[in-house]
């Protein structure tokens, strides 16, 4: 701003602090929930501050599970949240740098077609879809498998365009010289293509894999098996009981753990992430 | 060790747009050639037709005696410098060069010799460690120019390989390139649009405009004496003074000399060639001009006047002088006053004469 | 946009290559939305066995249910409370942020993590806070002599899921806004400024309008968000309920073909949501046009 107002500064500071507040405000409580004993959370006088039993709560939710409402221990929960979320990021990631690197780099009868085919995917998420997708996941007998947590959800466009348009800023005279240096299109993509993707690489998979994890409705859809759930659908099942019995103090220690990794990945790979936010949306 | 042949190469995009029509020449082994035109004339495409870049609609382009129409450029036994330099950006200086022999699965221990030995030419001996963003300009383009050499191919090909460099830096290499392709006798097909940069590196010297060649031949030869008019502006700086003169004109100016013919013309004059003198040269030209503007630059002066008498004026050229003006270059820096009138003269030897539509010289 | 340089000489590497993302998005998208297409003129008996070519009956029946239109209208009001108050809470976080605060990077950081929070996480995390018997919140709203109670009143039951969507949205909206801010150059503010415009007038005269791309971009983004992402957060703090006051229309897709297992119906309901879909992409083509030159 152009006037140098201190107050105008404070007013600011004040605002964002707010505002930072209330955005950590429901973690806060969370995390200080998942340190105290089932009769305190429950008991609706809940103080402020981290109780002592976070290292048995955390320990039952990960290692054995809760008594009543949740048969599964959390850590096994995680584990397939983490095969599914890495496995549609390098998945999304491995079938679009290909088909983007034939769409721009190729030209064949039908390429248009096929990048429409492609393109279209971008307008119909898998939530207006979901029965018949089930049913043909079902019929592939994928149910309750990594497979049917995982493909579904990579055939989109997102990758493709990404890397179609990051692939159009690579100067033309690389391409040109690696063909004079004998290279072909496996060499050209292997050790020239590949080693500059490598920063939106790592966009896209920063990008999918908080997608992949945060996947609710085609994970609750397609896991019949408790031990086949992600972490996020798993922390649903622990409170569809009357609630007055649910073990909050163990939902909440499962709640921060579903929010940690994704959370340090946007903390840590800032970077790679805003730039993937902003390169796939816009 | 090669040479380059074009017969009848012709080149028409898909929309129909006729990129080159038909072009012919040679360049003999060891021969430096330079392809100079301005922007859009074709030399590029022509350029990255000989490297297999772009395919060919019809004729033959042939290296040292084997017709390369439908080979891969990687086949062709050829380098190229890139006018962006193309260098790797993830490879580092040695692997940038080093690519291409190990494409070609040449021995590791022949490939070190072959790299550490342009990096000693090229000065880059210290640099092979780092990667293309950490050099300049100048270096970036010693790395372009080492990837070529490494390959010792039968022919090298550039691709306005200086004009990326400041004007300081471009001329230093323009030297080094000539010296290093002296030393290393490879052939070399070099494309630009510096009239300059043609005119110093060029053994044969092809100037091209909208698809065609205008003329080929030895850089003095051509500065001498262009083909046409197009020729004669755009080799030589300032450009060439061109008046379109009427069919009494040419007659009263070359009076006597029947190969000016009796038809109406265009006359050229060197701003060079003139002097300034109140005395007429027999069968020679005198122009009275007033003064409008004045350059400077030290070692030589360019005087921009109009002429007096009004000859009709056809601005056949992009670069040709607005009707009725005249530049004049004298030596030093004692120069007339703006609004001074003043008189040109050139001797009858330092005429040109085309033919009305400038395609055709009429010697003297 | 198009390379000029390509592998002209491959017939069909090309072809081997698109094969991986065509097939997965054969089996796993066209197949099953043609499915629902169809599916949508079909009736099925509740085992799967028998099914009948039914025309548009089915789309009768659902423009013919009073709870196909609350769904519908529950959405508006869900998506239009979401877009508005995520938007405006972000730009306000956003102007401030863009103030050239030193402190301004750390804010960012904390702003835009809830980005990774799952919708269904963001849920329960607030339903916590609010639950009427034990939530933290919810004992000072009842000491002011409300009767919270989410579970059983629809009207707080809407108010706890716009929270914890606009909660979650925030930092998308706060991101977008911010990069939008700081991409306006400084010196047009400053020409405001010398031509005497105070901050509020050079905000809603200057800053505003030049933003407005960003605006309108996150204001289709975001009711698509409120469509399909929110799913999560609903399914975890009411289940559609009390009373259906949350059910969406894609939380109605889910319930009816699930739980009512009337898939015909669930299906006419998927079609019309694509063509509502559809259609938003369509208006968010126009900005996307930079992107796909074909």
């Amino acid at each position: 701003m152009v006037e140098h107002r201190p107050w105008n500064d404070i007013i600011a500071y004040a605002i964002l602090t707010l505002g930072v507040f209330i955005v950590a405000f429901p973690v806060y409580v969370a995390m200080i929930a998942s340190t105290h004993d089932a009769a305190t959370v429950v008991g609706g006088r809940m103080p402020m501050s981290p109780g002592g039993q976070a290292l048995e709560n955390y320990y039952r939710a990960i290692f054995v599970g809760g008594s009543r409402t949740a048969p599964e221990p959390v850590g096994r929960l995680l584990m397939n949240s983490f095969i599914s979320a890495i496995g549609i990021a390098v998945g999304k990631i491995c079938i679009s740098i290909l088909s983007a690197y034939a769409v721009v780099y190729f030209r064949f009868p039908f390429r248009k077609t096929a990048f429409w085919i492609i393109f279209v995917t971008l307008m119909l998420p898998v939530e207006v879809r979901i029965y018949p997708t089930y049913k043909v996941v079902a019929d592939l007998r994928m149910l309750d498998t990594y497979a049917g947590l995982i493909l579904p959800l990579i055939a989109s466009a997102t990758g493709t365009l990404l890397f179609r348009q990051f692939f159009m800023t690579v100067p033309d005279e690389l391409l040109e010289a690696s063909r004079i240096d004998g290279a072909g299109p496996f060499r050209f993509f292997w050790d020239t293509l590949l080693p500059l993707s490598v920063t939106t690489i790592s966009a896209l998979f920063v990008i999918q894999f908080i997608y992949g994890w945060n996947q609710y409705l085609w994970p609750l859809l397609i896991t019949t098996q408790d031990s086949m759930q992600t972490i996020v659908t798993g922390i649903k099942k622990m409170l569809v009981t009357t609630d007055e019995l649910a073990e909050w103090q163990l939902a909440m220690a499962t709640a921060v753990l579903a929010m940690l990794p994704p959370v340090a990945v946007v903390v840590f790979m800032q970077r790679l992430f805003v730039r993937g936010l902003v390169e796939t949306e816009k | 060790m090669a040479n380059v042949v074009l017969r009848d190469v012709r080149k028409t995009y898909a929309g129909g747009f006729e990129a080159i029509k038909g072009i012919d020449f040679e360049v003999g082994d060891g021969q430096f050639c330079v392809l100079v035109g301005p922007s859009g004339c074709g030399k590029s495409t022509l350029l990255r037709m000989v490297a297999g870049l772009e395919t060919i609609t019809s004729g033959d382009i042939d290296i040292g005696g084997r017709i390369v129409n439908q080979v891969e450029p990687a086949d062709r036994d050829i380098a190229m410098v890139f006018q962006n330099y193309a260098l790797y950006p993830h490879m580092s200086v040695y692997n940038n060069m080093a690519y291409g022999l190990r494409n070609r699965r040449m021995p590791e221990p022949e490939i070190d010799t072959r790299v550490q030995e342009a990096a000693r030419i090229l000065e880059l001996g210290t640099m092979l460690d780092r990667k293309p963003k950490q050099l300049s300009g100048g270096q970036r383009q010693r790395v372009a120019m080492g990837r070529a050499i490494v390959r010792q191919p039968k022919v090298f090909l550039f691709d306005e390989p200086l004009s990326n460099l400041d004007a300081k830096l471009r001329i230093a290499m323009r030297v080094e390139i000539r010296k290093l392709q002296r030393r290393l006798k490879t052939t070399s097909i070099y494309v630009t649009h510096d009239q300059l940069e043609a005119m110093t590196l060029a053994d044969i010297l092809v100037v091209m405009n909208s698809g065609r060649v205008e003329q080929i031949g030895n850089p003095l030869d051509i500065y001498q004496k262009p083909a046409t008019t197009f020729v004669a502006s755009f080799i030589g700086a300032p450009p060439m003074n061109l008046m379109p003169l009427r069919a009494d004109e040419i007659r009263a100016q070359f009076a006597g000399d029947s190969r000016a013919g009796s038809e109406a013309g265009i006359l050229g004059i060197r701003p060079e060639d003139f002097v300034i003198s109140s005395e007429t040269i027999a069968g020679g030209i005198a122009l009275d001009l007033t003064v409008e503007a004045i350059e400077r630059v030290g070692a030589e002066t360019f005087i921009y006047g109009t002429r007096q008498h009004e000859i009709q004026g056809v601005a056949a050229n992009p670069g040709d002088l607005p009707p009725g003006e005249v530049i004049v270059r004298i030596p030093g820096a004692v120069a007339p006053a703006i609004g001074e009138r003043i008189k040109a003269v050139a001797p009858r030897e330092n005429l040109h004469l085309f033919s009305a539509d400038g395609r055709k010289r009429i010697d003297l | 946009m198009e390379k000029s340089a390509v592998f002209n000489n491959s017939k069909l590497l090309p072809y081997a290559l698109l094969a991986p993302q065509l097939i997965i998005t054969f089996v796993f998208f066209y197949w099953p939305a043609s499915q629902a297409v169809l599916q949508s003129f079909k009736r099925e008996d509740a085992f799967g066995l028998v099914s009948e070519f039914v025309g548009l009956e089915n789309y009768q029946a659902l423009f013919a249910q009073p709870e196909y239109y609350k769904s519908m209208l529950t959405t508006l009001v869900f998506s239009t409370l979401v877009a508005a108050l995520s938007l405006s809470i972000a730009l306000l976080f956003a102007t401030q942020a863009d103030k050239n605060l030193k402190a301004a990077p750390v804010y960012k950081t904390f702003m835009i993590w809830p980005y990774a929070v799952a919708p269904a996480v963001a849920g329960v995390l607030w339903f916590f806070i609010f639950h009427p018997s034990l939530g933290t919140l919810a004992r000072p709203l009842r000491g002011m002599g409300l009767d919270w109670n989410p579970l059983l009143n629809g009207n707080h039951a809407m108010t706890l899921v716009v929270m914890s969507a606009v909660w979650k949205q925030i930092a998308y909206n706060f991101l977008f806004f911010l990069a939008g801010l700081q991409s306006i150059p400084k010196s047009v503010i400053e020409a405001g400024a010398i031509d005497g415009a105070g901050p509020m007038r050079r905000f809603w005269t200057i800053i505003f309008p030049l933003l407005s791309p960003t605006t309108f971009f996150l204001l289709v983004v975001n009711i698509v968000y409120v469509f399909f992402d929110t799913f999560g957060i609903i399914d975890a703090v009411t289940g559609g309920g009390p009373a259906g006051a949350t059910t969406t229309m894609v939380y109605k897709v889910y319930a009816d073909g699930r739980l009512g297992g009337d898939l015909g119906g669930s299906a006419a309901q998927s079609v019309v949501l694509m063509v509502i879909v559809i259609a938003l992409t369509a208006i968010q083509f126009k900005y996307v046009e930079r992107k796909v030159q074909y």
